[in-house]
């Protein structure tokens, strides 16, 4: 054989195997093929090697370099047909409709209120906070007394108190945890306690006898009410947005001075007034001040060495707003409903 | 507290209007919750515009299509003459009370329905002009309330007045904080400085004293710092003058008599509560102050008939109580129109009593608020002056008689203010001068004191301050909170560890939540038993005065409310608190975790359309994940648990019970399918003080709750070996123990061993069920020969035969 009449062979194969390949029409026949074309006993690209040999020693170079090119081909397209029949035998077993859902677990969903305390807790930790609890079942003094509440005064009034005994309360704050802290812990403290808190107020659709509340506080020297504004706001704009402005307010709780309340710039109405600011332009976020010198001897520190401030906020009332829940009550049902449209 | 504008304008010339004066006092002094304009009755007009309007032929009138912003126009019929297309005008709806007291209805006219009115300045009260309709010259839409568009008449400040600053429960009080603010300077009203000056001395005394003809006494200084009375002859009771009228009108009052509404508007102007008894209706011409004695009793002015006790202080004539002092005056000493002699006391009560006695008689009136909180017991022989010289003036009479039985109270200790404290509190340096210039705007004397202090000493309206920081907070709030710097400054980190009961909560709820299940937050409060449960003394609900003892209670609550709403696949877990009684000062309160499954165990998809219901073997899995996460590195073994418990398993983990997995007995309609509840403890919520009042117990900071790190183990590099064995074991025998003699039968090489099936029916005879096991071997350093798995498998059969008398199936 010549190598122009190899060649011709060689070529005649190319020309030929991809027809042959696409006229497989099962892997059997692809099989049928692949043994013809590639096979080791008796196909063709075999034959062709083995005629290889007989060429002129100057012309195999040349030959062979183009019957490897030609195997190549051959294989990938032998390759490719092979998915392509694997493929339409498993549809074999019913088209594959892709359309159609996915095999899914039930899901979860974390508390609405319970969401609402992960973002503060979130914010407040980058600030390097750490959570502390207490007891529900507490103490009138943790409760009360520590707390600067003169006894028997009006500011009780703000309070309605479950009472377990004469001296033990269901805790009506979450304040009583300062107490406890800064007892054990000495400063610098800054911590948050969030927990469950308890008023004698009738279920209606902005009251429950027991409620979320967070506290935070800082205690250490040179803890300021700049520090106070400083951080709430800081906080206010991480949990509402960058654009979000606060104002501080005169108000009091026995154990802070000066005391204050933070409001944020309404949302709905960016300060013109309406339904959900009750036309103030200002919605209430939290209770704050600094912690009273009473509340700092009360629990053994110095309080001309040390100051601190500290804050309460309710996650409750912000779940509801930002829900759009119109009954606080639905947060106690636990209708799954309801948790479903809760799930992460 | 309610506060008139124009009142307010009498104490302190402010001429700011009611949102500067809003807003002056929220950012300074206290919230303002509101402005009501006192106009109520022009609340339910609108503007409305009109769109088109035809004169009805051979009439005044016009027919007319009015947009009131309903969306609809309406047709309405006009009669006065300036009505002009285009032009908005004050609108009043079908159903609207016009303030003459007419109803505005649908009616028909000349043919035309007219739905509503246009209205004059002169019908909606505000003027005399009829010349026509009255035009509002607004670019508000048509709708808006008309109010809105044109404030009319006086408007009520409700401020939010909190415990601490009773001095701001009178429109005096309000005043003094508008002058301090503004600079400019309080006076007191015309109508006060029109009354002539009285001409009759005080009489003065300890506790008993007399004057006009009636003696008063105290019988307890204590109860009573100060009594003052004034005794006015030939009053005429009768309407009040309009300007009064209006005054008590102002601050949602209901005007009575000239006599009771100058005593009330003492009460708002100035913040004394004052009583007037009718003189002529005491027996015995004496007042005496004391406590009530056990078995008397005093009809109040509101009628009822009131039981009283020694704990409460009245006011007593000859020969009974007569009014409740400081809460309400009693029916037989009342003003009435045939009174002609009037005797005005002015008090000051202990607070704490009236507290008490009102709570008593559960009577919060506007004087025992007063009260309670704290007067100016500096000014009561101002108030007395003024109050006897103006029901004087209003009751046409003459002031015979004035007695002032005790002291004004003595001028407080100076509490030292430092400057430098002021900075250090509030981080903003305060100049020492303007420190004493905002505490003088506020009625603190202020002078020099000690190493660069001041001295300062609160007026007697402010019971509040008594301590430096009470006087930094006036600073702060009095220059305006606004001003203080804002940066956020670096911070040392804190001492105190993560809760370990909260860093357990957390990764609980992340194991849970990726189960499925839903967490709630429910109420603790149960039916539960006095022996067994925590009680609240005073609960809401008397059908629910415990505190629960388990979180399952909370958990079947909420899945049977969830099964009335027809919801079957309920999945809920709470971690919260639970209680039991304890002889220490407080009960025991544990955090727990619960979870509670019932019905579908996934959600229903084409290729499961009837997915299988959760059962036990789907609880036990998830106790036992719970507990492992709950109590990570420990060892965790669920335990059959005995018959008494009704549990299934109990939950041990290093040998300690601290939970169990059970059936739940729900109140559960047939369809529903059984539901199945697990609850362990997370550990006790300590409630014992944690040192003495007044002390720390400050020791090593431990990092309590911390995980140990999972110790990490290399993978094996040789093929395992791996065969099942198909055993009969008898019903009587658990399958745990077979597997515990295959494990120690199976040795150190044994690396897994599997419960994969279990089997009765045909093949296996009654009595026996054949259960399959997976084993796996593996040597760490060789491949493991044919002929040692072959020898193991016959020592694992000869085991179990020796040892439990199992075969194992043959097929």
């Amino acid at each position: 054989m010549t190598l122009s009449e190899f060649l011709a062979a060689v070529e005649q194969l190319a020309a030929d195997a991809p027809a042959q390949i696409a006229a497989a029409a099962t892997l059997d026949e692809w099989t049928a093929v692949r043994t013809a074309l590639v096979g080791r006993q008796a196909g063709r690209i075999t034959d062709l090697m083995t005629g290889l040999a007989a060429l002129p020693k100057e012309a195999k170079r040349e030959a062979g370099q183009r019957v490897n090119e030609v195997k190549a081909t051959i294989e990938a397209a032998l390759d490719a047909r092979q998915v392509e029949l694997e493929a339409a035998a498993q549809g074999a077993f019913g088209p594959l409709d892709r359309s159609m859902p996915g095999r899914a677990h039930w899901r979860g969903a974390v508390h609405p209120v319970s969401q609402v305390i992960d973002e503060v807790v979130e914010i407040f930790r980058e600030l390097g906070f750490t959570i502390a609890l207490g007891p529900e079942a507490e103490n009138a003094w943790y409760n009360f007394g520590a707390l600067n509440f003169p006894a028997d005064h009006p500011a009780m009034d703000m309070h309605d108190t479950l009472y377990l005994g004469a001296d033990q309360v269901l805790r009506t704050h979450t304040s009583p945890v300062q107490v406890r802290t800064l007892q054990r812990y000495p400063p610098p403290v800054r911590i948050l306690a969030p927990g469950n808190v308890y008023r004698r107020d009738f279920f209606d659709p902005s009251h429950a006898p027991m409620f979320a509340q967070i506290e935070g506080l800082v205690v250490d020297e040179g803890v300021t009410f700049a520090d106070l504004k400083a951080t709430l706001s800081h906080f206010a704009r991480r949990f509402f947005g960058a654009e979000t402005t606060t104002r501080f307010r005169p108000s009091f709780f026995p154990f802070t001075e000066p005391s204050a309340e933070m409001d944020v710039r309404c949302g709905v109405c960016r300060g013109a007034g309406c339904g959900v600011c009750k036309q103030s332009g200002w919605i209430e976020i939290l209770g704050a001040g600094m912690v009273h010198p009473a509340v700092l001897e009360a629990a053994g520190l110095d309080s001309e060495k040390y100051t601190g401030w500290a804050f309460g906020m309710g996650p409750a009332r912000t779940a509801l707003s930002r829900h759009g829940i119109p009954d606080i009550r639905i947060l106690y049902d636990s209708d799954v409903r309801v948790l479903d449209q809760f799930v992460s | 507290m309610n506060v008139s504008h124009a009142w307010l304008a009498r104490f302190v010339p402010h001429g700011r209007s009611p949102e500067a004066i809003r807003d002056l006092l929220t950012a300074h002094v206290a919230t303002v919750e509101g402005l009501e304009s006192l106009r109520t009755d022009l609340v339910p007009f609108v503007v409305g515009q009109v769109i088109e309007s035809e004169k009805i032929p051979e009439t005044k009138l016009s027919y007319n299509k009015v947009d009131d912003g309903s969306g609809t126009l309406l047709e309405v019929v006009c009669g006065a003459p300036n009505v002009t297309v285009g032009a908005k005008y004050p609108f009043a709806r079908t159903g609207t009370t016009m303030p003459g007291g007419l109803v505005i209805e649908k009616r028909k006219i000349r043919g035309f329905t007219s739905n509503g009115m246009l209205c004059s300045a002169r019908e909606l009260g505000l003027g005399a002009d009829h010349d026509g309709i009255l035009t509002l010259e607004t670019s508000a839409a048509p709708g808006t309330p008309f109010l809105d568009v044109v404030p009319t008449g006086d408007v009520r400040i409700v401020v939010d007045v909190l415990p601490n600053r009773p001095d701001l429960l009178s429109h005096r009080g309000v005043a003094r904080e508008v002058a301090a603010l503004t600079g400019i300077v309080l006076q007191m009203p015309e109508e006060i400085t029109a009354l002539p000056a009285l001409t009759t001395s005080v009489v003065r005394g300890g506790a008993e004293g007399a004057a006009g003809g009636i003696t008063v006494r105290i019988a307890d200084c204590a109860d009573c710092p100060q009594y003052a009375a004034a005794v006015i002859e030939g009053v005429t009771v009768g309407p009040s003058p309009d300007w009064l009228r209006a005054a008590v009108e102002s601050v949602g009052g209901r005007s009575i008599n000239n006599i009771v509404d100058a005593t009330n508007y003492l009460l708002h102007g100035f913040g004394q509560p004052v009583h007037a008894f009718d003189a002529a209706r005491l027996r015995g011409a004496t007042l005496e102050v004391r406590r009530a004695r056990t078995g008397e009793t005093l009809v109040t002015l509101d009628g009822a008939s009131r039981t009283l006790a020694p704990t409460m202080l009245v006011i007593a004539d000859g020969s009974a109580p007569t009014a409740l002092a400081g809460v309400m005056g009693g029916q037989g000493s009342e003003v009435t129109e045939s009174t002609t002699r009037v005797v005005l006391e002015v008090a000051e009560f202990a607070p704490a009593l009236v507290r008490t006695t009102r709570r008593a008689v559960g009577l919060s009136t506007d004087a025992s608020y007063r009260f309670e909180r704290g007067i100016d017991g500096g000014a009561q022989e101002e108030m007395l002056h003024i109050g006897a010289a103006l029901l004087a003036q209003v009751g046409g009479g003459k002031v015979t008689g004035l007695v002032h039985l005790g002291e004004a109270p003595s001028a407080r200790p100076a509490v030292a203010v430092r400057p430098a404290r002021v900075a250090a509190v509030l981080g903003d340096a305060v100049p020492a001068s303007e420190i004493a210039a905002l505490l003088t705007s506020v009625g603190c004397a202020v002078a020099a004191g000690a190493n660069g202090a001041l001295a300062v000493t609160p007026p007697s309206w402010r019971h509040d301050i008594h301590r430096e920081v009470d006087c930094i907070e006036e600073v702060a709030r009095l220059r305006g909170f606004d001003r203080l710097p804002d940066a956020l400054q670096g911070a040392r980190p804190g001492t105190v560890p993560d809760h370990p009961l909260w860093v357990a909560y957390r990764q609980l709820r992340d194991a849970l939540v990726a189960e499925g299940v839903h967490e709630v937050r429910p109420l603790p409060f149960v039916r539960g038993e006095d022996a067994s449960h925590v009680r609240v003394r005073n609960p809401l609900a008397e059908d629910e005065p415990h505190l629960r003892r388990s979180l399952l209670e909370s958990l079947a609550r909420r899945a049977e409310y969830n099964l009335t709403r027809m919801q079957g696949d309920v999945r809920l877990f709470e971690v919260g608190a639970v209680f039991r009684p304890s002889s220490a000062a407080l009960p025991h309160e544990e955090h727990r975790v619960a979870a509670l499954l019932m019905g579908a165990r996934r959600p229903v998809h084409f290729s499961e359309p009837q997915p299988p219901a959760y059962d036990a073997w789907d609880a036990k899995a998830l106790g036992e994940r719970m507990a492992a996460v709950a109590h990570p590195g420990a060892v965790v073994t669920l335990r059959a648990a005995g018959e008494a418990t009704g549990a299934l398993w109990e939950i041990v983990v290093d040998d300690q019970v601290v939970g169990e997995i059970r059936q739940l007995a729900l109140d559960a309609p047939v369809w529903a399918k059984p539901a199945f509840g697990i609850e362990l403890v997370l550990g006790a919520m300590p409630s014992a003080p944690v040192a003495p009042p007044k002390s720390h117990a400050h020791g090593t900071v431990t990092s309590q709750g911390r995980r140990a790190p999972v110790r990490f183990r290399t993978l094996p590099t040789t093929p395992a070996a791996e065969f099942d064995l198909a055993l009969l074991v008898p019903e009587a025998v658990e399958a745990a123990a077979v597997e515990t003699v295959l494990r120690e039968a199976g040795g150190a090489l044994l690396e897994r061993c599997v419960l994969f099936d279990e089997f009765r029916g045909t093949g296996v005879a009654e009595g026996f069920r054949s259960l399959a096991w997976r084993l796996t071997f593996r040597h760490p350093e060789r491949t493991l020969k044919e002929k040692e798995i072959e020898g193991r498998r016959q020592q694992l059969l000869s085991a179990v035969e020796t040892r439990l008398d199992v075969r194992p199936r043959v097929a």
